[in-house]
């Protein structure tokens, strides 16, 4: 059973960024592309315990700010060494302005 | 009292399960309070000043490696194969480290080729080592777990002071290379590379052991060390500044203490320096955030300096708090650099048995590495 949660409004996350949102002790990361599609992942690197919404986003790509591992945050396909195991993405939409997840 | 210390960091021994048990292992390691915008600022990548650098690095070994080929025999060879060596010895352990990292370029296979160029000049496995340099930055000083602690204690002298000239590296390198182009990594190793990364490593040794296999049999072939002093050569005589640089790093400094400022140092440095050391002079800055391209290092020293200890004036300051410091520590395992933070400085946690500097064995410490 899935919920569709409203994370933040779409003003919150500047274009090429990523927010942190915390849901039931669980961390996501809320990012915003260059071109304003919204998309959501969990909120730590598969790697080790480190908060992405800390890292940089690069077009389509996240990189972790603690070891540099980079993840596709569109499909959380693991791009390289150190990162093997790719990350969860969660669905969104918009609806009037807030960005909503939909989680389990 | 010290063989049983230095048995201590060895990454397949007891003390690398009892860090991770007493939660010193990939654990909250301090960092200063930067702005969000500004963060974005100073990680954001550009191609260009990698790019010059670069240029003028393979330039320089081009021109001076043309002029040593062109006096070869004379004495005048010397000083051009002297810049030549500290370039391709030296100046490529820096290069390794920022390609390594992901971040001296924008594009992404520019990096890889420099990181794969600067492997091979290092006589580093580049799979191994970027996951070696990995646990480096998640558990820097950690006692049994960081795989590139330079100044154990007590400090192995006779080796640190042999590899001002590669006398130990080089030839571990080419033990290494075998072990890896027989199929097998070390103990070590095994700790901290996963499976699927493994047939890189078994490859590239393979490869690398070839290139110098006819780098031998061309100076046998041609009756002259040549060969030898253009490849592989330079890790020898060239490389003893990778050395000065490194050792100002972390050596003397405290293990175990889960705070960058405690256990790095920042040191000013000329030009000069910073070219060959792609500004790695900023150590306590690249440590707390490994995002940062090199060439934003010194506008990300004048946001934090306010919050660490004071930055070492010179490569001189360093090293008269380091030499005394190791000298001591081949006696008094217990003794480390005590770095005391500028007023005003945010706290992190109040040092306790595990986290005092000291790295006593943690059989006796506490559980809580951050409990006062």
């Amino acid at each position: 059973m899935t919920q569709w949660i409203a994370a933040c409004e779409t003003d919150d996350v500047d274009p090429e960024d990523v927010i942190p949102f915390e849901h039931a002790g669980n961390a996501y990361a809320v990012y915003r592309s260059p071109d304003d599609a919204f998309f959501a992942t969990d909120g730590y690197c598969t790697h080790e315990r480190e908060l992405l919404c800390d890292g940089l986003v690069l077009g389509g790509t996240i990189e972790c700010p603690k070891h540099n591992g980079r993840f596709d945050y569109t499909s959380g396909k693991a791009l390289g060494a150190p990162v093997l195991v790719d990350v969860r993405t969660y669905a969104t939409k918009v609806e009037d302005g807030t960005v909503y997840i939909e989680v389990p | 009292m010290g063989r049983e210390r230095l048995e201590r960091y060895d990454l397949a021994g007891p003390e690398n399960r009892a860090a991770v048990e007493a939660g010193l292992a990939g654990a909250t390691w301090f960092r200063s309070a930067v702005p969000r915008k500004r963060m974005k600022e100073l990680m954001r990548r550009t191609d260009g000043p990698a790019i010059r650098d670069t240029a003028i690095w393979i330039g320089l070994m081009v021109v001076c490696a043309g002029a040593g080929i062109a006096l070869w025999g004379t004495w005048w060879a010397v000083p051009f194969f002297l810049v030549y060596g500290v370039l391709y010895g030296s100046a490529s352990d820096s290069r390794w480290h920022e390609a390594g990292h992901g971040t001296a370029f924008k594009t992404r296979w520019l990096d890889e080729a420099v990181y794969q160029l600067a492997s091979f000049m290092m006589m580093r496995d580049p799979t191994t080592w970027r996951w070696s340099h990995t646990r480096h930055h998640t558990d820097t000083l950690i006692v049994g777990r960081d795989p590139e602690i330079q100044a154990m204690r007590p400090a192995r002298l006779a080796k640190l002071l042999a590899n001002f000239v590669g006398l130990v590296d080089v030839p571990l390198a080419f033990r290494t290379m075998a072990i890896h182009a027989a199929g097998r990594l070390t103990a070590e190793e095994a700790d901290y590379v996963p499976e699927s990364e493994r047939p890189k490593v078994y490859r590239t040794a393979r490869i690398s052991l070839a290139v110098y296999a006819v780098t031998i049999a061309a100076a046998i072939g041609f009756g002259t060390w040549l060969p030898v002093v253009l490849i592989g050569g330079p890790r020898i005589y060239g490389t003893f500044m990778h050395i000065v640089y490194g050792l100002t790093q972390h050596a003397g400094m405290g293990e175990n203490v889960l705070d960058h400022r405690l256990n790095t140092r920042t040191v000013r440095m000329c030009r000069v320096n910073r070219f060959l050391y792609w500004n790695m002079n900023f150590h306590v800055e690249h440590h707390m955030f490994p995002m940062v391209p090199y060439h934003r290092l010194p506008e990300l020293h004048e946001e934090i300096k306010h919050d660490c200890a004071p930055v070492y004036p010179s490569l001189w300051a360093a090293y008269k708090e380091i030499v005394p410091a190791v000298l001591r520590q081949m006696k008094d395992q217990d003794h480390h650099v005590k770095r005391e933070l500028l007023p005003g400085a945010t706290p992190f946690h109040i040092p306790n048995e595990l986290t005092d500097g000291r790295a006593r064995p943690l059989a006796a410490a506490a559980s809580d590495p951050t409990a006062a």
